[in-house]
């Protein structure tokens, strides 16, 4: 089994010994016991599955001398059954390079920080199983989004255009001391956009925000459409949505490719939703580009 | 150095309500947090939200179903708050658009819930956690409030009177995990801690990796008291190699337990004759792990939940959540096999003590949500009371912090709070190895805003520093996963005096390593090996108030079983323990629990499993 453990790491060891209080030497050996209990176990783990997986992931630190220029490496960690990617690299991390930067919390489904492009496609890493792919395991960030470190992609760009549609309910016209009534087929109705969890493979997958930066993209038009067709907002709310998602760099821009309908880990018919506001947007006369 | 007025630790739920709560009182408010609020972990929660809404119900009602349910550990003012402005929060939750599931008539729907004499807990499908979450944070998007995301703060800026409760807290030190910049920040009235829970602690919980219990470790290096660290509430049906959770309504639907022989344990064993698996949360996670201890547990250690004769198109209909969960995170189809389930560490009743303003002994430190202790919880915590209490208790602290008057607390907090000194037999001492360049506020006379802002920064630097540079040691993964081992083997479901000792002595080994910790990423870019090297150092704290609480009650109350205390013994311990840490070495007292709320007294009564 190879490992990612640079080798200069036991000879410095010894060097530095002498320098060191009695108690760190101890503890330095403890350590290299330890070390070395732990690699026996890892081989054991490994030799009782018969199996490892092996992992290309992507490597880039824009500060640190020799990972400058992306690459790959390669890791072989122990198979479990039940193993998910996000599993694995973990492994990777905690046992052979703890530098393997990527962003990952809840492993649920649910925070949507692990979206990584896995095998050539948008994933979230904690939902896919291992067993579900062919080796190598390609780990790469997502695509069209500046990478900033290993795994890591800067997501502003994503939230600023989630903020873009003013993601946020607006009516002034409460009932006192209750709750406003939603029917339940209009519950129905939006149920599945409010499902979102901003993890941005649906962007990264979209060639249409690839090639043009403003385009709104699938997730914001989702979260266009989930307040559009809210109907505790009321009609001149829905006009003034309309209207935002009407923009120049707005839905019209959507080319149906379905590929965010593809990927998204919470089954969101994306480019449905799309359609939907489109066909609203003709149906209230309003111009368009 | 960044300045607002107030600063908000933290975007989860506590945080997102606190800061929208000081915004509307006309603060300046800063969110500062690790992860992008829509990260945060309030989006897992699944159950729902307890509110008294309709008629029929009432909030004393749900006040003494949430004391009975404590195992009368809660302080009744704490909870009387919480019951009588649930119902006013969860309807601004929905006048903010929150998506709850509805009823033929509009109006949000309402369910039954374990411990509940009214179905009042009101809900977002299966997700309204991530519905709560979302909406909070569109409301906070809508305002303008500044966030800070992924800053991780990693020490309170606090004047160092010798006296915690004269000390006041003027800001936080954070780092930009992007770019590794250490920079301060100045809270002109207040910071509030709104970090979540510490199931990191523990090497199986529902809890995601970044609940670390930042806030608690951070506060209680700064003078605070923690409260009631030993109640931990344990899933009994959680996947066993991640920990996700399996909701209680596969055992409501009718799901049943096997033990490796093929029997229906519950009934077979006799842990509940009369409930079987539908027991509650603690008898059943007990029942589970009896099994695998005596040897019938599956692979030595889960049992299996099967469903399958429930038939797939009920299964489909009503559970099809968890036919995703077990093939996404178990690889097991759940209409064709048995789901492997086991229990799991889920939720910290105890906390940050504060009174039921939010209010630290520390002036100007606030903290809500799972990583404060308020008690409203007590020794056990009904399922639905999770989010009222960040809403209610969030907005609270958000207020005052802003400076609103809500009244003088009747809870009582610090050393002035004190009834009787503690003694636990611990087998090694407790607390830091080498505390004297540790968190405790600053060093030297630092008592005016600017000097205790920039020598905290200053000291922040100084371990980072050390930590980089440092060119060989121990990795904080190591340390931490013998930390989560040694708290799982013995500060479990169940505990005996051998086991928390042994625990005492694993987590003193793992303080002892943590001398000896590096960071071997030498990149200041979005450095995670430096978070969580830090995060392990408070994951240590942590487990070790929780271990010696554990050690101290002697008595088996709620989540706490004892092996060798098998009653409740409410003459000796209807009373919180508290966990201080002067200097670097804790110490144990104790406080009565408040039982006289508003026009009554609530009297124990026998909680019958």
């Amino acid at each position: 089994m190879s490992t990612q453990i640079p080798e200069t790491e036991s000879e410095s060891e010894e060097l530095a010994q002498s320098s060191k209080p009695e108690h760190q030497q101890r503890r330095m050996a403890e350590k290299r016991e330890r070390r070395v209990e732990r690699e026996a176990e890892a081989e054991a783990d490994a030799a009782a599955f018969d199996e490892t997986i092996h992992l290309k992931v992507f490597r880039y630190d824009p500060e640190v001398e020799g990972k400058k220029e992306p690459r790959f490496d390669d890791f072989h960690v122990p198979f479990k059954q039940g193993m998910t990617v996000l599993d694995a690299l973990m492994q990777a991390r905690d046992i052979f390079d703890s530098s393997l930067t990527f962003r990952h919390s809840c492993r649920q489904a649910i925070c949507g920080s692990d979206a990584m492009f896995v095998n050539g496609k948008q994933r979230l890493c904690c939902k896919t199983q291992i067993s579900d792919l062919s080796e190598p395991v390609r780990v790469e960030p997502l695509p069209h989004q500046e990478v900033v470190k290993d795994l890591v992609v800067d997501m502003e760009h994503f939230y600023d255009q989630m903020e873009s549609v003013e993601p946020y309910f607006q009516t002034n016209d409460l009932p006192a001391g209750e709750e406003q009534r939603q029917t339940r087929e209009n519950r129905e109705k939006v149920k599945m956009s409010t499902r979102c969890i901003w993890c941005g493979a649906c962007m990264s997958s979209c060639n249409i925000a690839a090639g043009d930066n403003e385009y709104l993209g699938p997730a914001a038009l989702n979260k266009a459409y989930r307040f559009a067709m809210d109907e505790r907002e009321g009609e001149d709310m829905k006009q003034h949505r309309l209207q935002i998602i009407e923009e120049e760099h707005g839905v019209w821009r959507c080319q149906t490719q379905f590929s965010c309908t593809n990927v998204c880990p919470k089954d969101i018919p994306l480019t449905e939703h799309i359609q939907e506001l489109k066909r609203e947007a003709v149906k209230n006369n309003l111009k368009f580009w | 150095m960044h300045e607002h007025d107030v600063i908000v630790v933290g975007a989860g739920g506590a945080g997102l309500r606190a800061a929208v709560a000081a915004h509307e009182e006309g603060a300046d408010v800063a969110m500062v947090t690790k992860l992008h609020p829509v990260r945060s972990h309030t989006g897992a929660a699944e159950g729902g939200i307890n509110a008294a809404l309709r008629e029929g119900d009432s909030w004393e009602s749900h006040a003494y179903d949430t004391m009975k349910g404590s195992d009368f550990l809660g302080d009744a003012p704490a909870i009387e708050t919480l019951c009588q402005t649930s119902p006013d929060e969860v309807i601004q939750l929905e006048h903010w658009g929150m998506p709850f599931s509805r009823e033929e008539d509009g109006r949000v729907s309402q369910r039954p819930f374990g411990g509940l004499s009214f179905p009042r807990t009101t809900y977002a499908g299966a997700e309204t956690g991530h519905h709560l979450l979302h909406t909070m944070y569109e409301q906070v998007v809508k305002r303008g409030i500044t966030v800070y995301d992924e800053w991780y703060v990693s020490r309170l800026a606090v004047t160092d009177h010798d006296d915690p409760e004269d000390r006041t807290c003027h800001g936080v030190v954070a780092i930009d995990i992007q770019t590794g910049r250490v920079e301060g920040f100045k809270a002109n009235k207040g910071v509030i801690i709104a970090t979540g829970g510490p199931g990191q602690a523990f090497d199986h919980t529902t809890n995601a990796v970044s609940c670390t219990g930042d806030g608690p470790a951070m506060a209680y290096r700064a003078g605070v008291p923690l409260e009631d660290m030993e109640f931990i509430q344990f899933h009994p049906t959680t996947l066993p190699s991640t920990g996700v959770l399996i909701s209680e309504g596969v055992r409501g639907e009718g799901g049943i337990l096997y033990n490796a022989n093929g029997e229906r344990l519950m009934f077979e064993y006799g842990y509940a004759n009369n409930d079987g698996e539908l027991a509650s949360r603690d008898v059943v996670a007990r029942a589970e792990l009896t099994e695998v201890n005596e040897g019938r547990g599956i692979e030595d250690e889960y049992v299996h939940l099967d469903m399958r004769h429930l038939g797939d198109e009920r299964i489909i209909d009503r559970l099809e959540n968890i036919l995703h969960l077990a093939a996404d995170f178990e690889g097991v189809d759940g209409l064709e096999r048995p789901m492997p389930v086991k229990p799991g560490q889920h939720y910290a009743m105890g906390g940050i003590e504060t009174d039921e303003n939010g209010e630290t002994c520390i002036a100007g430190l606030y903290a809500a949500g799972e990583c404060a202790c308020v008690s409203v919880h007590g020794a056990n915590r009904l399922g639905g009371n999770a989010l009222p209490e960040l809403i209610v208790y969030g907005a609270r602290a958000g207020r005052h912090a802003a400076g609103t008057d809500l009244g003088e607390a009747q809870i009582q907090t610090g050393r002035s709070a004190k009834s009787e000194e503690g003694n636990i037999d611990s087998p090694v001492p407790l607390g830091a190895v080498d505390a004297t360049d540790e968190d405790v506020a600053a060093d030297g006379a630092a008592v005016d805003v600017e000097t205790v802002i920039s020598k905290a920064v200053e000291a922040e630097n100084a371990r980072i520093e050390r930590l980089m540079t440092k060119d060989e040691g121990l990795q904080h993964a190591e340390i931490r996963h013998k930390l989560q081992k040694a708290m799982t083997a013995n500060v479990n479901v169940f505990r005996t005096e051998d086991g928390l000792k042994q625990a005492l002595r694993d987590i003193r080994e793992a303080r002892e390593a943590y001398e000896d910790v590096y960071v071997a990423d030498p990149s200041r870019t979005f450095n995670t090996d430096l978070i969580h090297t830090i995060e392990t150092q408070n994951l240590i704290d942590i487990a070790e108030t929780i271990t010696a609480g554990a050690l101290a009650r002697t008595e088996f109350r709620g989540a706490h079983w004892r092996a060798e205390h098998q009653e409740r013994k409410d003459e000796e311990w209807i009373k919180h323990t508290l966990m201080a840490w002067n200097d670097g070495s804790p110490e144990l007292y104790y406080k009565p629990v408040i039982l006289e709320g508003e026009e009554k007294t609530y009297e124990p009564k026998v909680r019958s499993y």
